[in-house]
């Protein structure tokens, strides 16, 4: 049995923040992070990007170097799964049958690919995208590959659209919404992310849902779609979300919803058990998980700062990008609860931003090929202030203006 | 191969072993150095690797100051003529000796 007096459950990018800030904070006691898969922490965002185009080696993703890690006195238990939280007695139970006890516990393991449950789900060629093994996976498939459909029209399927077109691949994306990006973004972002990926030779499917996945002859197989037509593929690409991974927190008590629940503190209900990134849900927050390089980062730090006896409230602006094509898509804020968007600059020149609104008050925005207004929009975001319509429409306005003018 | 001289937040120099066409971010991260959250990993949509050129050897000339990366430092509060984001530039060894520091967190 090993004991360590802080355990991080999950390698992925808030599990390695979070130890690398409890030492930065002066934690001095043992850390242990256990990951479920065998790498060191590396930069998952790549995945559907530039390492599933092969533009980008996995050394150049990982995170740190190998050596951090016992440099900075953090064990790694890598390619090991808890299966079991015992909050009485402070103790993981392991997948492989060992035990870890803690003082206090960070949970960080993120989700895992929402998986079809249609007929035929489980034929060979339906793949996922979440780790480096799904991303080798489909990286090995590819030269045998010349038609894929794409299931989910969410930022994984587009990104993916995006990387096997440039690759060659004959591509269909199918969306049960009548938009891409339906969850994420308003419709004008989503209509031009639509168009991009119609440009670029994509077949994009709206309104229509996976029946069943039938064999073909031959490998491959054939995509029935709920309004009858059949997609025959070689390669099925399932991006429709993902299910944060809390069974062993939630069965040992710790209250939840769609998520684990956290204080500002990233505080679960059990005791000295955290909780960060895409798997936690904030008790007073937005009442949604956020699912985000940024969230996870800065949570770590969160939990970091309060296990080192200064806490501070989680408080940061979420921001998130994604890359298809040339395009570059970049979110600042949170536009749930919008009643009204303002659009800056025209999609036909392929740079634009879609501004969010709450009672007059900017919230969020989309920002695609306009860094410049990513960057200026959080200030207006962080300000809260009101700020007339119709000047956040005028492009040739930097945003940065009106904090001065309201 | 050359080598890069880098001032962390701390004040501490480090002497950086630096490689043939590796962004200097990546070069930093590999050195086991921890303060560059460089959380977008590299792809200019963030300004979390933000450093300050202190000194360029002799003859060394950077890649030129892109629009995005222009508009992304804009958002540091800490942003100076100096300010360049790390993984904008790639190693190459007329930058050998080259000076930086990283620039406070925003």
């Amino acid at each position: 049995m090993e004991r360590f007096d802080c355990v991080i459950v999950g390698a992925g990018h808030g599990g390695a923040q979070a130890a690398q800030a409890l030492r930065q904070n002066g934690f001095e006691g043992s850390v242990a992070m256990i990951g479920d898969e065998t790498e060191l922490p590396y930069d998952r965002p790549s995945l559907s990007k530039d390492y599933l185009a092969g533009k980008k080696p996995f050394e150049r993703l990982r995170l740190r170097p190998e050596a951090f890690w016992a440099e900075r006195g953090i064990a790694l238990r890598l390619g090991r799964r808890v299966v079991s939280v015992d909050p009485a007695a402070r103790a993981l139970g392991c997948d492989d049958g060992s035990t870890i006890e803690y003082r206090h516990l960070i949970w960080a393991t993120g989700g895992v690919p929402r998986r079809l449950t249609c007929a035929g789900h489980d034929h060979p060629a339906v793949q996922y995208l979440r780790s480096r093994a799904d991303s080798d996976r489909m990286i090995a498939a590819l030269p045998g590959i010349r038609r894929v459909v794409i299931v989910g029209g969410g930022y994984i399927g587009l990104e993916a659209a995006a990387v096997l077109r440039e690759l060659g691949k004959a591509v269909t994306l199918v969306e049960a919404q009548e938009r891409v990006l339906a969850r994420v973004a308003a419709e004008p972002v989503s209509r031009f992310c639509e168009a991009e990926h119609r440009a670029q030779g994509v077949q994009v499917l709206l309104g229509t849902g996976v029946e069943e996945i039938a064999g073909a002859e031959g490998g491959g197989c054939t995509v029935r779609l709920s309004d009858g037509r059949d997609c025959p593929a070689d390669l099925v690409v399932v991006g429709i979300g993902i299910l944060p991974e809390i069974g062993p927190l939630a069965e040992a008590g710790a209250r939840a919803r769609d998520g684990i629940e956290v204080d500002a503190f990233c505080r679960t209900s059990l005791p000295d058990v955290w909780c960060i990134g895409d798997c936690a849900i904030l008790r007073d927050g937005p009442g949604i998980r956020i699912e985000s390089v940024q969230n996870a980062n800065d949570q770590a730090a969160t939990v970091a700062k309060a296990i080192c006896g200064r806490p501070e409230p989680y408080a940061a602006t979420p921001w998130f990008w994604s890359n298809q094509y040339d395009l570059k898509l970049q979110t600042v804020g949170l536009n749930l609860g919008h009643d009204a968007t303002v659009l800056r600059g025209d999609p036909a020149g392929r740079t634009f931003s879609l501004v969010y609104l709450r009672e007059g008050v900017v919230i969020a925005a989309d920002c695609i090929n306009a860094a410049k207004d990513f960057v200026q929009a959080r200030k207006l975001i962080e300000a809260g202030c009101h700020v007339p319509a119709d000047l956040l429409k005028d492009p040739e306005r930097p945003l940065r203006e009106l904090l001065e003018v309201v | 191969m050359g080598t890069i001289t880098l001032k962390t937040r701390d004040g501490s120099v480090h002497e950086i072993e630096a490689r043939e066409g590796v962004p200097i971010m990546e070069l930093i991260r590999d050195a086991g150095i921890d303060e560059l959250a460089a959380m977008c990993g590299g792809c200019l949509s963030c300004a979390t690797c933000h450093v300050y050129i202190d000194h360029l050897p002799e003859g060394a000339e950077l890649p030129g100051l892109g629009r995005d990366e222009d508009d992304l430092l804009d958002g540091s509060d800490w942003r100076r003529p100096e300010s360049r984001l790390s993984c904008q530039i790639p190693f190459s060894s007329s930058l050998s000796r080259i000076a930086l520091t990283i620039a406070p967190e925003d």
